[in-house]
């Protein structure tokens, strides 16, 4: 049979690679929210897997519960620290954005 | 067989969110990651999870992520990264494998079978008290965002 567990985790470890590496590489802070959208559910994942093998079904589930509300509220932030930074500087360009002065 | 599948379209849609250029794409390949995310919870025993990241992670996410590149406008993709590819590939490889080092070996053959489980509902309000509080306060938390976002569109509208 195939091994369920081997499977997800390595679902897990291809999206927190996906997410870490789009973190590191992109420069546009949509993108940025994205690729922490996309490290937080292979978080999320691994949390319910972890609560499924270790017996502690609901202790996983209820913390996932949570990560899943926190994940939507930085969005939410991040989203709107966007549009302000848009508004105000006319770019969403990390590098540029570190270069403003003031 | 069909967790591999869902893990490979996961994997996939997660590629395509940070590959493609056009913001509203992405946004919308993001959405399908949730879906596949969704679906793996639902395979793994994880129903009331899985409805919950398909209605806000696929959802209403997406409608925020929507909302917010209407108002921001598409901005001209940006081609060079943020920081030279060698060593971003370099810090990711380094992580995963720390990462696979440490769980792999832990993980079980089978998943046990799901015998007694106690009411989701007892275990968040009774065993997880503290969770929910940190919840409401986040959830108002972000109600101030949704404010920022709104009242940001109609000052742009007002100005026009």
């Amino acid at each position: 049979m195939t091994n369920i567990p081997m499977i997800i985790m390595l679902a897990v470890l291809g999206l927190v690679g996906v997410g870490f590496y789009a973190l590191l590489a992109t420069r546009n802070l949509i993108k940025v929210i994205i690729a922490l959208q996309i490290l937080v559910k292979g978080g999320l994942l691994a949390m319910v897997l972890a609560g499924r093998i270790q017996g502690q079904v609901m202790v996983g589930q209820s913390m996932a519960l949570t990560a899943i509300v926190a994940d939507t509220i930085v969005a939410v932030v991040g989203l709107a620290l966007a549009v302000q930074v848009r508004k105000h500087h006319g770019t969403i360009d990390l590098k540029q954005l570190t270069k403003l002065k003031r | 067989m069909i967790n591999a599948l869902v893990a490979v379209a996961m994997i996939i849609c997660a590629i395509q969110a940070i590959r493609v250029k056009k913001l509203l794409s992405a946004a919308l390949w993001l959405a399908g990651c949730s879906a596949m995310v969704a679906l793996m919870l639902y395979l793994l025993g994880a129903p009331e999870i899985a409805v919950i990241e398909l209605s806000v992670g696929a959802g209403l996410v997406t409608v925020l992520f929507v909302f917010a590149i209407n108002i921001i406008g598409d901005e001209k993709p940006v081609t060079e990264p943020g920081i030279p590819p060698l060593i971003a590939w370099a810090l990711v490889i380094l992580s995963i494998g720390i990462l696979a080092y440490l769980n792999l070996p832990l993980l079980s053959e089978v998943i046990p079978d799901l015998a007694e489980i106690p009411m989701a509902s007892t275990t968040i309000w009774t065993d997880r008290m503290l969770d929910v509080i940190l919840q409401i306060v986040l959830i108002f938390v972000g109600v101030m965002g949704v404010i920022n976002l709104i009242s940001d569109s109609k000052a742009k509208e007002k100005n026009q």
